[in-house]
Order: structure tokens, then sequence, then C-alpha cells
């Protein structure tokens, strides 16, 4: 096992079946550290590369609850604590009506929570990655589908995953400069 | 049984946008409307339109800030007049956008990734000309931060059972993840922008705004499930908003307000005259870019039929209130309606069930919901009855409601026209100038749509 000074090798495929196969194989081939790279989301390829779990949905839940117990509390102190106005003896703590706000903000912190998280999650924004150094994958947003095994992988060779990844019969195999 | 099985295999369902499309070419032709260095004398036409009303907007809203809201026809009792009208019916425009976006995503409605990047701009646009209105009515516009409840040294805080201040939290909340979710869906779309064009600035811009987005398969399925929480956010929150934009009626004691069955029939308007409003954008557009392959007579008729069906519940709701102001034995909520129906603003009413009730009736028909021209004609004819449904909801209302000696008519000046016009403007403005920078249709979703998209598995052996 030599190491390279490289970021990884990917192929080039000109369809979304031939990556998905690709990218089983080689899963199967014992590749761990490899990603794929698409014009639009295949969901057949979450599955080939077993990326079922992410924390979105448990980071907009938390930022949902902070949200709404937020937006109760703040009305709380102001129409019982900060700014009482009694109006014919009726209760200051008059939860009915604080239900919309409680709502709104609910929904304001865990949409705020999803695009946040999401960014946080993919590591954006990211105005450089290793992978644009590659000509050809200014395609991956048109038409194009790469799949790309990192250097940082156990089984990552130089020669030996180029010649790998030419055996599933891709358009193209290309170095991956740092 | 035999018959059972025949529809289990049954193919599937014709595909939603014209034959002969590629991944290449649907991305091309997209791009291209943003891309290249030609401008269509039907942009520039409709851009310039705009502009000369957002002028006039301008022009309105300095004479309202240095004369006051005197210069609108707004006199006791008809306080709220043109501004909430105008209010009401813009927020309702956008509601569409965001059921295009989020509920038909939930419901796996795959037509609708062809029309739900502009329909979403729509939303931004319609909110932010709604968001101008209750602002400038306030009166004294430059306290307009008032409305939230922040530290001061005045010691006062916000109304927080009123649902005027609900509405802030609404409309503010609706901007906001309206903003997010468009902004989340364009994200791949300037990466794609970035990649394809030739210019040093343009590749820079769509560059920073696009974040580095690579289309790397863990990052896609991350998006996905972002896009669907945001989907299942937005979803209730829309219905939330025109909700408490109705309470802002329903809670008050008005004759003709005061009443249960608001909510749903304002959602339900809502989301009529925002598809109104999506054909009506959709229509021109497809035709002037040559984008009929793409948002097809199929979009336009699906859009027609739930227009038809908003359509119904709205006259539904029209019937109701008559009856439910019958119903309640109560001689001012007969007389509201009596009002609204025979008194001085009985042609404006008269009108709304014309635009609102008669003429979509028009769309069970195929021949109408399959001409385009037609449809745009349909289109406008709804928005104008549900802009008349809000204005006699609030001005006969406030106009003639307990005291005869309180009563007073309200007579709309030029001004008040001038603003309206004006936010029209503003909204062509904007809609116009994001046409001509950022794609219009999702290109990464319309890809999702084509036959080619389909991972082919191979049989597994038996």
């Amino acid at each position: 096992m030599t190491k390279t000074d490289i970021y990884g090798v990917m192929a080039e495929f000109d369809n979304p079946t031939a990556l998905v196969n690709a990218a089983r194989a080689a899963r199967e081939k014992g590749f761990r550290k490899l990603d794929a790279y698409t014009p639009f989301p295949i969901e057949e390829l979450t599955d080939a590369l077993h990326l079922h779990k992410n924390k979105l949905p448990l980071i907009v839940l938390v930022g949902g609850i902070i949200g709404g117990i937020l937006g109760y509390l703040l009305q709380y102190y102001v129409t019982v604590w900060h700014f009482p106005l009694n109006i014919d003896g009726k209760p200051l703590h008059s939860w009915p009506s604080y239900i919309v706000i409680t709502f709104e903000m609910t929904v304001l912190c865990a949409g705020l929570s999803a695009v946040f998280g999401l960014l946080a999650l993919c590591g954006l924004p990211q105005p450089y990655h290793p992978t644009f150094n590659v000509p050809r994958f200014a395609l991956a947003s048109r038409n194009r589908f790469f799949l790309c095994i990192e250097a940082t992988d156990p089984l990552f060779d130089r020669k030996h995953t180029s010649e790998f990844l030419e055996t599933l019969e891709p358009k193209e195999v290309s170095e991956v400069a740092h | 049984m035999a018959e059972e099985q025949d529809l289990l295999e049954r193919p599937e369902r014709p595909e939603i946008i014209a034959p002969g499309y590629t991944f290449g070419t649907v991305t091309d032709q997209i791009s291209a409307v943003v891309l290249t260095k030609k401008t269509p004398i039907f942009w520039t036409a409709c851009f310039g339109v705009g502009f000369a009303l957002l002028l006039l907007f301008l022009w309105s809203v300095v004479l309202l800030f240095a004369k006051g809201v005197g210069i609108w026809g707004i006199r006791p009792p008809v306080m709220w007049g043109f501004a909430i009208t105008n209010f009401v019916w813009w927020i309702g425009i956008g509601h569409a956008g965001t059921l295009i976006s989020a509920i038909l995503l939930l419901l796996n409605q795959r037509w609708r990734n062809s029309i739900n990047r502009f329909a979403e701009a729509m939303t931004l646009f319609a909110v932010a000309c709604a968001g101008m209105f209750p602002v400038l009515h306030l009166g004294r516009p430059w306290l307009a931060f008032w409305l939230f409840p922040y530290p001061n040294t005045m010691a006062i805080q916000p109304n927080f059972r009123s649902p005027l201040v609900w509405d802030v939290f609404a409309v503010s909340t609706y901007a906001t993840i309206s903003a997010l979710f468009w902004y989340v869906g364009l994200m791949p779309d300037l990466a794609t922008l970035r990649d394809r064009t030739t210019s040093r600035f343009a590749r820079f811009t769509y560059g920073i705004m696009a974040m580095g987005w690579r289309g790397s398969a863990r990052h896609w399925s991350v998006y996905e499930t972002a896009s669907l929480l945001l989907a299942g956010l937005a979803t209730p929150l829309v219905l939330s908003v025109h909700t408490v934009v109705s309470f802002d009626f329903t809670i008050a004691i008005v004759p003709g307000w005061h009443s249960t069955f608001f909510p749903p029939y304002f959602v339900a308007g809502a989301i009529y005259c925002g598809f109104a409003m999506v054909l009506a954008l959709a229509i021109p557009l497809r035709s002037v870019y040559g984008l009929k392959g793409l948002i097809t007579d199929k979009h336009l008729d699906n859009c027609g039929k739930i227009m038809l069906a908003t359509g119904l519940i709205v006259a539904y709701a029209y019937l109701m209130e008559i009856f439910t102001a019958w119903y309640t034995a109560n001689v001012y909520e007969h007389e509201a309606i009596w009002h609204r129906m025979f008194g001085p603003y009985a042609s404006s009413y008269w009108s709304l069930v014309m635009c609102n009730i008669i003429a979509p009736q028009f769309l069970w028909f195929k021949k109408i919901r399959g001409n385009p021209v037609l449809l745009f004609i349909w289109a406008v004819i709804v928005l104008v009855g549900m802009w008349l449904e809000r204005f006699v909801i609030i001005v006969s209302s406030l106009a003639q409601d307990y005291m005869p000696s309180s009563w007073g008519l309200f007579h709309a000046t030029r001004w008040d026209w001038a603003t309206y016009l004006g936010t029209i403007g503003l909204f062509m403005f904007l809609f116009f100038l994001f046409i001509r920078v950022l794609p219009m249709i999702s290109i990464f979703e319309v890809r999702t749509l084509l036959p080619q998209a389909k991972v082919e598995e191979e049989e597994a052996p038996r």
C-alpha cells in the first residue's frame, strides 16, 4: 500500500444505473471512503452507499422544541410578569391566546435549524473542494455521474484502484489532485 | 381475479414532460434563459411596466409618509379600506406557491417539479407586497418595529392576546420559511449555473450563492431529508397563515366578520387565487421561452382543476355565509348580508359572485382547461373576483355595522389605486428580475422526471 498525494480517483458514468452498479461493486470490494456525485438525488445510490442515517431530523426536532418553549415563555413573561393587564379580572396566564405565536415560533426555529443543520451536516459553504480540479467534473451538475474513491481509504492504491474502476466500464477514469 | 391482475399490471402513467428530453437538453434549455445575453422583448416590456409602476409606488409611499394615511380614502367608520384588502389578497396569492412546493411534495405529486420554482418565487414576492400594506397603514410606519417584542425604555410590549400581533408573527415566519425553502431548492441549480456560465463574474456570483454545492451523494441524502422536513413544516404553516389572517376579522365583533367558518374559507380562497396567479404567470412565460415541453398542457389542466375545486369550496362558503346569517336569527347579521347583497356595495358583491362562482364553472369543460388563452383569461377573472371578495368583506361590513348614525361609505382615492397598482409593479419588477437571473424551473427536479433517471434494477434470480 503506497501513500499518495492525491485526493482520490474518480470514474465517470453517463447514466444512473451504471453509477449505482459501480457504487455497489466498490462497496463489495471493501472500499468505504467513497462518494458519488450526481446531478440529481438518486434513492438507490443512498442505499448502495449505506447513507441512510443522518442527524437532521433530531436537529430539527430540538430546534422546534426550543422555539416553541421560547415562544411560550416570551408571552408568559410579557403578559404575566413584565406588563400585566388586568382586564375584567380575567386570568393573566391566558394560554389559549398564546397558541398561535407558540406554533409560529416552533415552525420558525425548526425551519431555521433544518436549513442551518443541512449546511452544517454537509460542511457547506465550502468554496473549494478537490473534486473541482477534475475538468470534466463540471458535468456533475449537468448529465454525468461520478464515483470517487478517496485516498484515505485503507484499501486505496493509486494504480490498483484506478484499474479496479476501469473494470466497471466507465467513460473515463481520472485522478483527483488536491 | 384476472381483472385484478390487469389492474395491478397496468403500465405506469404517461410521463409528465414531453418525450425526447435528456439530462443535457433539460439543463441547457432552462439555464439558457438565464445565461444568454439576449433578452426577449416580452421580458423588457414586462419589466418596464413593472418598473414604471414601482416608481408610482415609491411616489405614493413618499406622499403617504409626508402627508399621512389621509391621502387614502379611509375615513371613519371604514378605516381598513384598500390597504387591508390588498394585504389579504397578496398573502393569499402567495399560498399557492407553498401549496405547490410543500403540500404537493408531501403528496408525491411529481408534476409539480416543473412549476414549483417560480411558484415559490411568486410566494416570496407576493408576501413582500402583502407585508407593505399593514406597515404603510400604521399611520406612523417608521415605528413599525413596535410590533415586535423588544426590550425598550418605554417598558411597553405588544398585546399577545391580539390577532393583529399573531399576524405579525405568522407573516414574518411565513416570509422567512418561504425564503429559506426557496433558497435551499435553488442551491443545486446555482451550482449548475456556476458550472455552465462562461462569464467570470457570473461564475463567481453563482459560485458564492451555491456555497460550493457539488452534488455529493452524502449531501443529497441530507438534502432530501431537509426538503421533506421543510415541506412538513411549511404545510401547517401555510394553513396557519391565512387562518391567522382570518382571525383579524373573526375575533372582532363586526357583523359579517364574526363567524367560525372564516379560517377554512380564507385558506381555500387563498389557494384559489394563488393558482389563478400561477396560471397567469405560467401561460405567457412558457410560450415566450419555449418551455411548453416542460410546463405542459397537463400542468395547466391540473392547475385548472385545483382552481375549480377550491372555487367550489369558496362558493360553498358564500352560501354558508348567507345561511349562518339567517340561522343566527341576529338582526345585525341579517342586515350585514342584506347590505352586502343589495346595499351600496351590491355591484361589487354581484361581480364577485360572477367572477368566483359562475365563471369557474366553465372549468368543468376540458376544452376551456385545454386552451391556454382562455385559461389565462379565466385566471385573471378569478384574481379580480378574489380581490373584490376581500374588498366586500372588509368595506361593506365596516361601512354599515350596528348604529345607522355611525354609518359611512368608503370612496377610494387615486392614491389608493396608485399604491395598489404600485405593489403590482413591485411584484412584476421582482418577478421578472428573478426570471432573468435565476432558473425559473427547478433543473434538478425536472431531471428526476425523465424516464432515464430511473435506475434499472437487474432481475433478481428466482
